[in-house]
């Protein structure tokens, strides 16, 4: 099982900004074991941070990235059929759950209800893990913890957590760093200079203005964050912007217009 | 230009032989010829002198009287300079088309208004489109009235010279041409119709205009102004526009042009912005937002009950001039556009003995200080271009220190000539800036008038009674283009009659109510549905597994499709029924125990099928319409889509009654309206008709039909399903044409109340 939990490491330290006190928060829910969910839109370093704390913490960590077509299977594992016999395959879930990792399931909502139901046995004082299918009831090792995150932007009645699946979670609420912390983060992120970081900035800060306006979502960080790294190399910054910020985005004319207007106003 | 004598050379004898060329007897002649003849030989060559004389020479012999003689001599130097002499032989094939035709009466305007349509064309449009476009009105409108030929003029022609120089100062010859094609079109057999269209009169002559006139439409350009408020201000206003357009340019004295500005009624803004200096349209629109967003940002009101009006001027100047700074650090790039649209008066322009010359000054001021001139000649302007900067330099500065530094400026600067009556007005006009309303208070504002002001609004909405008409355009087949806000639609609740009614046409079919039942039960959404069969799956299927393992012992390929999953199957689905309530549902039919009207039949079957929807908990709404011209569609609510299907709604039922036509454009374009406003996942507009679409005021069978194909498709665009059950038996030839694939005509019309629910649940199977 060690050489299972070393693939899993996170070894070097990843970069990331604190927004508020959320490492310390995080490193307390860690201590008690107590499962964590993430809300914020995308985009906004929700991934990021518990990759950070993950290596601060000195866990491995096993992501799964959810999906419609998930099943229960997918996360806690299956027969596979071999000529002659079967041979049970740990899902990512019993996995993280042997070895004491954190797992991570990002975009927890995009699962269906009945996958999301296996976690709950995990998620209580039980933390244990259920394997029907085997007649193999796993009790999580002492390090093991779970995390999920969620986009309450998508939010529709089809797509919703369901409250005994909520409740059963203590949640960070993410949004996009402030103004100051954004550029600092696409700074050092993409090594262009203060300024134009600021002036992006200030671009995402007008997209994101436009939330519920024809746009879905406003420009993520890490869209920034691909925008300052085009500056970077050498990419002019209009054309970085349009690229990068705006044409991922939306195919809504008036918008692209408005939005490219802003960065020509913006870098003179 | 060739010029043989100098104006003031005319000859005796040049005269005389002139006259002589000219041979017209017509006394008004003589006193403008001399003059006349002095101004063609300063615009034309020899040659050119001899056909102007040759030309007047026929109109003074076509039996009008003088004015065609007398408008030609005096109007033609001016049009070769324009467009150039050698234009003589299409002007003359004209008018000879206007003499041989009934239409000699047009034969003065338009020569009276040639002039200035040629200095309108110079820019690039040959005069030849022109004259044949025309002709072509001339042709299409004269005589046509009863079908006698030619043998009436053109009752629009003449109005439409009078008009040509306005239409031609704000459409290309493209759109002028568009213009007149729509007129020609509609109006060609009623003569006062189409005389307020071409006089620019009529409502839909504007709209048309308007339509094909060049420039940035404020209507056309309303949502992107709106999101760039958002997204680079932070802020949110309604539009209202005014009138720089036809309006505008029609009026007789030309007023001081009017400015944007910003009240509780909204942004005003000019309805049409020209692409100017390099700044597009749309960019100055941006602008004169961005100068407004930023007085709302960074000014705070001032009063102005101790500032004469010249230092209110100078004050608002100061002003404006740091909210644009303020603009620019913020958005650099509105630098290039500040200075391209802001005006540059001359320095030494305005002369202090004869003008009021401050606010030309400040104008001066104003553009230095949007140039951060520092080395400007004027002491008094570099001296203030400091002040200001020093002003600004270590924050925004604010409204009272700019009014601060106005007064000072007005102190230093005073002249004698600024109390002259006459403002020097050249060059001062910064039209991006508002007229800053919102930067005065007024203390001695009475209570009254307060008050007053603030209840304005409430007066505005108290006829909320009958709905204003909506208004959708139509499609013109002939054209290829739609004709804008050609149709009024009012809506209204249909009236209530005796639900017992519905109830018992309900109780007639219980029999096909149980049947309905049976298979809507089928299509109740239900929680789960297991999918089997699946590679890949939630469970294994124990059956499919063993199987496949028996086979896979036994050395066959087994199935790996040995796993099952389940689907949750919601019905996100919302549904507007619309019928036609056209006089044709009044029609009798055959049907199993005697005859019955169509009318009777679909309300039978439209019971039916809400009551079926009420069972799925679909959201359903029904509506009917009925036409009276294009002026009067109605639209009638039955049941709205949360409404539950109970006795208010059957008691509208109930009163469902057969008039009128059937304009179903309009009607499909206002359903689709409440439709695109559901969230639903699916949209289903369901048509129930009984015949082909027509109205009284349209004699063209195809162009309702094209109308209604039309706006299927911008149906179509917004994710809006239609599906059309028509009841005429010959609507094989159109109705295939209008809804392509999704229609069923249903020909056994008594068997209506079976197939609509049968019909519904197939296409929501
Ligand atoms: N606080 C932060 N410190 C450092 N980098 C950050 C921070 N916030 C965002 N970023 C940058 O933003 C990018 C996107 O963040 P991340 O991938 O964590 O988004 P997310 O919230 O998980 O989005 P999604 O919901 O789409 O998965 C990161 O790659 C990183 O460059
Ligand atoms: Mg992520």
């Amino acid at each position: 099982m060690t050489a299972d939990s070393e693939q899993y490491r996170v070894h070097r330290e990843p970069f990331y900004r604190q927004q508020g006190n959320e490492v310390a928060l995080y490193a307390a829910a860690y201590a008690a074991r107590l499962p964590v969910m993430v809300k914020g839109p995308t985009g906004c370093g929700k991934s990021r941070f518990i990759e950070y704390m993950a290596w601060k913490l000195g866990r491995p960590l096993i992501t799964v990235a959810c999906n419609e077509d998930m099943t229960a299977s997918d996360l806690v594992g299956r027969y596979l059929l071999e000529a002659g016999s079967t041979r049970w395959l740990d899902g990512p879930l019993t996995t993280a759950a042997r070895i004491g990792a954190i797992c991570y399931l990002d975009e927890i909502v995009e699962a269906r209800q009945d996958t999301t139901v296996v976690i709950h046995p995990l998620t209580d004082h039980r933390r244990t893990l259920p394997l029907d299918k085997r007649g193999e009831l796993l009790h999580a090792h002492a390090d093991f913890q779970l995390v999920i995150s969620y986009n309450p932007g998508y939010q529709s009645l089809m797509k919703d957590l369901k409250q005994s699946t909520k409740q059963r979670f203590t949640a960070f609420d993410f949004d996009y760093p402030e103004a100051e912390l954004e550029a600092t983060i696409l700074a050092a992120e993409s090594g262009i200079e203060r300024t134009t970081a600021a002036q992006l900035v200030s671009i995402g800060a007008a997209a994101r203005r436009l939330k519920g306006h024809g746009l879905d979502e406003g420009v993520s960080t890490r869209l920034l964050v691909y925008a300052a790294t085009l500056i970077r190399h050498g990419v002019a910054a209009g054309d970085a912007c349009r690229m990068a910020l705006v044409r991922p985005i939306t195919d809504d004319r008036d918008i692209r217009d408005t939005l490219d207007h802003a960065i020509d106003a913006t870098f003179a | 230009m060739l010029r043989n004598e100098t104006p003031a050379a005319l000859s005796a004898e040049r005269l005389a032989a002139g006259r002589a060329r000219l041979d017209c007897r017509l006394p008004q002649v003589d006193g403008v010829f001399a003059d006349c003849l002095r101004d063609a030989l300063d615009a034309l060559s020899p040659a050119g002198v001899d056909a102007y004389l040759d030309c007047a020479r026929f109109l003074g012999r076509i039996g009008r009287g003088a004015e065609p003689v007398l408008a030609f001599l005096e109007e033609w130097p001016a049009v070769a300079r324009s467009v150039g002499e050698q234009a003589l032989p299409a002007v003359l094939a004209t008018l000879q088309s206007f003499h041989k035709s009934p239409n000699g009466k047009a034969i003065a305007p338009f020569l009276q208004s040639l002039a200035a349509v040629s200095r309108r064309l110079a820019a690039g449009e040959p005069l030849q489109h022109y004259l044949d476009l025309t002709l072509r009105l001339l042709e299409q409108t004269s005589g046509s009235i009863h079908g006698i030929h030619k043998s009436f003029a053109s009752p629009g022609l003449p109005d439409f010279l009078v008009q040509a120089p306005t239409l031609l100062a704000s459409l290309s010859i493209a759109g002028l041409k568009n213009w007149v094609d729509y007129g020609v079109r509609n109006y060609a057999t009623h003569p006062e119709r189409q005389r307020a269209y071409f006089g620019l009169q009529s409502a839909d002559s504007r709209a048309v205009f308007r339509r094909e006139r060049h420039g940035t439409l404020l209507v056309d350009h309303e949502r992107q102004l709106d999101l760039y408020l958002r997204a680079l201000w932070g802020e949110q206003a309604l539009f209202v526009p005014y009138a720089v357009g036809i309006e505008a340019a029609s009026l007789a004295s030309p007023m001081p042009p009017a400015q944007p500005y910003d009240d509780a009624g909204g942004i005003r803004l000019p309805d049409v912005l020209d692409d100017a200096h390099g700044v597009s349209g749309i960019d100055r629109y941006r602008a004169a937002l961005a100068h407004i967003a930023g007085h709302r940002r960074w000014s705070t009101p001032l009063f102005a009950d101790n500032c004469s009006p010249m230092q209110r001027l100078a004050i608002e100047t100061f002003e404006d001039s740091r909210i644009d700074t303020l603009v620019v650090r913020r958005y650099p790039g509105m630098q290039r556009i500040f200075r391209a649209l802001h005006p540059r008066p001359l320095a030494g322009a305005c002369d202090p003995q004869r003008f009021s010359c401050l606010r030309h000054r400040l104008a001066v001021l104003s553009r230095a200080l949007l140039d951060g001139e520092q080395e400007h000649s004027d002491a008094d302007v570099r001296d203030f271009v400091a002040r200001f900067r020093q002003a600004l330099a270590g924050g925004d500065a604010s409204s009272q220190a700019m009014a601060d530094l106005a007064l000072a400026y007005v102190a230093r600067t005073r002249r004698q000539g600024d109390q002259l009556p006459e403002v020097y007005f050249t060059d001062t006009l910064v039209d991006y800036r508002d007229d800053n309303r919102p930067l005065w208070r007024f203390r001695e504002r009475s209570d009254d008038e307060e008050m007053f002001a603030e209840n304005r609004p409430a007066a505005a909405t108290a006829e909320i009674d009958r709905l204003p008409p909506r208004h959708y355009p139509e499609w013109d087949h002939h054209s290829q283009s739609y004709r804008p806000d050609w149709v009024s639609l009012y809506e209204s609740l249909h009236p209530a009659g005796d639900a017992a009614l519905i109830d018992r046409l309900l109780d007639k079919h219980a029999a096909l109510a149980r049947r309905l039942k049976r298979l809507l039960d089928i299509l109740k959404p239900q929680e789960r549905v297991r999918l089997r069969f699946q590679e890949e799956g939630s469970e294994l299927d124990l059956d499919v597994a063993v199987r496949s393992l028996i086979d896979c012992r036994s050395g066959v390929t087994p199935d790996p499709r040995i796993n099952m999953s389940h689907r949750s199957n919601g019905r996100n689905l919302s549904v507007l029924l619309l019928l036609d309530l056209s006089q044709s549902l009044a029609d009798r039919v055959r049907s199993g125990d005697g005859e019955q009207t169509v009318l009777e039949l679909s309300q039978e079957a439209v019971s039916l099928l809400a009551w079926s929807i009420d069972q799925l908990g679909d959201p359903f709404a029904i509506a009917g319409f009925h036409s009276d011209t294009r002026h009067d569609v109605r639209y009638l609510h039955l049941k709205g889509s949360s409404e539950p299907w109970g006795d208010a709604v059957k008691r509208r039922l109930a009163a469902m009654q057969a008039g009128y036509s059937t304009r179903i454009g309009a009607a499909l374009r206002h359903a689709a309206h409440y439709l695109a406003a559901s969230s639903a996942e699916k949209k289903l507009l369901l048509v129930l008709t009984d015949g082909q679409p027509s109205d009284v005021d349209v004699s063209d069978d195809r162009l309702l039909i094209e109308d209604a194909r039309k706006a299927v498709g911008e149906l179509d665009r917004q994710g809006i399903f239609s599906y059309c059950i028509s009841l005429d038996a010959r609507a094989d030839e159109y109705v295939g044409h209008i809804f392509g694939h999704r229609h069923s005509v249903i020909d056994r019309i008594e068997r209506l109340p079976q197939r609509l629910p049968e019909l519904f649940m197939a296409l929501t199977r």
